[in-house]
């Protein structure tokens, strides 16, 4: 990868990132599509870094699924968005720090609304007295959760047990990287990087020893697009646009997928599944297809923790590949045991995409 | 067994030269080389005969051609009527008449 003139863009979209004391507010959909990815950011702020995160379990949606599916009104949004500022101010905290990019993206466009017309404001403000009772400040930061373990990831890699490093090749793993939509294309100042070559994943994943692949379709949607997708007959449009991507990166030969936005990470590891049993395609060595992480599982995984209980077993494409490469140990029988250590039950072979078999 | 799960890959609009199949083109560029002198005037489309009546548009068809989107043209080039009148206006002394012919020749040969 070319990578002068990235970097002096980089160098022009630098954010402010809170060092401490974040509240932190979680995704809708994360929890069922990869369920130890929020839960192992929380372990990594606490453990590792030794940050105070608070979380209020009465905190809701922001709306921003229904706003970009356009079920929800804009004014609706920035109520809601009011409240959870509310709950923020009531427990003491000003920094504001979100498990999901459309929710980081909307809490930007609600802001920045804000900031360009205080009337709006005023009027939310008003909405959110009239609805709740509740009055609130703004956040004097906001961040994304990448943003936040992008600040900390010198200390993670020096706190971390493994390397992005083929353990058989002793070469850098070759890494692409793939941003939410939402992070900074429509705010580029508020992402680190800015909109064009956003560094969030690419600087994690060069600190703990990989490479960035640079591919034509780098910045291209992965498909989830909201509408795209919530609509049956439009999932075509969807799935076309993870192809794209696929078809792109294929010819460098990834060895995963980083992703930072809940859909990405699903719809780039589901529809390899899906456009195996459509067309008998696989993207990956020998049948398999290419492993899709979000970064808390990579820091997890460079942490040293159990592969398992970062929730690795319920991706669709198999990360047992990716595991062996770096020399990070698993048990193979525990993999669809529970918490407690019952049988989960097990999927069903795919009819194209293998299923790993350990070495 | 391709599963059906409701919806198909629906394939963007973008034209992809590295990809499209540019045997037409090829073959046309070796076999009538006065197409190159082509300057994509459109007289040709204007006083065509069969385009006064369906859908059939010269400049388009070579358009598809540079492109390498050769399944319309496999569709449109028999509407071609062979009236020669595109020769007849054609600023740049294009034989046209052997374009279509040659194009009909070269999709015989790729299939």
């Amino acid at each position: 990868m070319k990578i002068e003139g990235k970097r002096s863009i980089w160098k022009e979209y630098q954010k402010e990132i809170a060092d401490d004391r974040y509240f932190y507010v979680r995704s809708c959909v994360r929890q069922n599509f990869f369920p130890g990815s929020e839960k192992t950011f929380l372990r990594i702020m606490k453990d590792v870094l030794h940050k105070d995160v608070f979380e209020n379990a009465s905190h809701t949606t922001c709306s921003g699924i229904g706003y970009h599916s356009d079920v929800v009104p804009f004014e609706t949004a920035m109520t809601m968005v009011a409240r959870q500022f509310a709950i923020m101010t009531e427990a003491g905290y000003e920094n504001f720090t979100t498990s999901c990019i459309t929710s980081f993206g909307l809490y930007s466009e609600i802001l920045e609304t804000w900031h360009h017309f205080p009337e709006v404001e005023e009027r939310v403000r008003q909405h959110l007295i009239n609805a709740t009772g509740r009055t609130f400040n703004k956040p004097a930061n906001l961040a994304h959760a990448s943003d936040v373990i992008f600040k900390f990831r010198k200390e993670i890699a020096a706190g971390g047990m493994y390397r992005l490093i083929n353990k058989h090749t002793g070469k850098p793993l070759q890494v692409v990287e793939h941003i939410g939509c939402h992070y900074s294309k429509m705010f580029p100042a508020k992402g680190v990087g800015g909109a064009e070559y956003p560094y969030v994943l690419a600087g994690m994943i060069e600190d703990w020893g990989g490479d960035v692949i640079d591919y034509p379709e780098r910045r291209h949607c992965c498909g989830f697009g909201f509408r795209q997708y919530l609509i049956q007959a439009n999932r075509g449009y969807s799935l076309a646009c993870s192809k794209k991507k696929f078809d792109s990166m294929a010819p460098y030969k990834p060895d995963f997928i980083l992703t930072n936005c809940p859909g990405c990470p699903m719809f780039l590891d589901r529809w390899q599944y899906a456009l195996s049993e459509m067309e008998g395609i696989t993207y990956g060595e020998n049948g398999l297809g290419i492993p899709v992480l979000t970064y808390e599982e990579l820091a997890g995984m460079i942490l040293g923790y159990d592969p398992w209980d970062l929730g690795l077993q319920v991706h669709q494409v198999p990360v047992e590949p990716l595991l062996d490469k770096i020399g990070i140990p698993y048990d193979s029988k525990r993999k669809f045991l529970t918490m407690d250590g019952k049988m989960m039950g097990q999927p069903k072979a795919p009819s194209h995409l293998k299923f790993y078999q350990h070495e | 067994m391709v599963k059906n799960f409701g919806y198909k890959i629906l394939s963007d609009a973008s034209i992809d030269f590295d990809r499209n199949d540019k045997r037409i083109a090829d073959y046309l560029k070796a076999h009538e080389p006065s197409m190159n002198l082509c300057i994509g005037c459109g007289s040709c489309t204007a006083t065509c005969s069969a385009g006064h009546f369906v859908d059939f548009n010269i400049r388009r068809i070579h358009t598809f051609i540079r492109r390498g989107e050769t399944n319309q043209v496999k569709r449109d080039i028999l509407k071609c009527m062979f009236c020669g009148k595109c020769q007849l206006v054609c600023p740049r002394g294009v034989n046209l008449r052997n374009v279509i012919l040659t194009i009909n020749r070269a999709i015989e040969q790729t299939g």
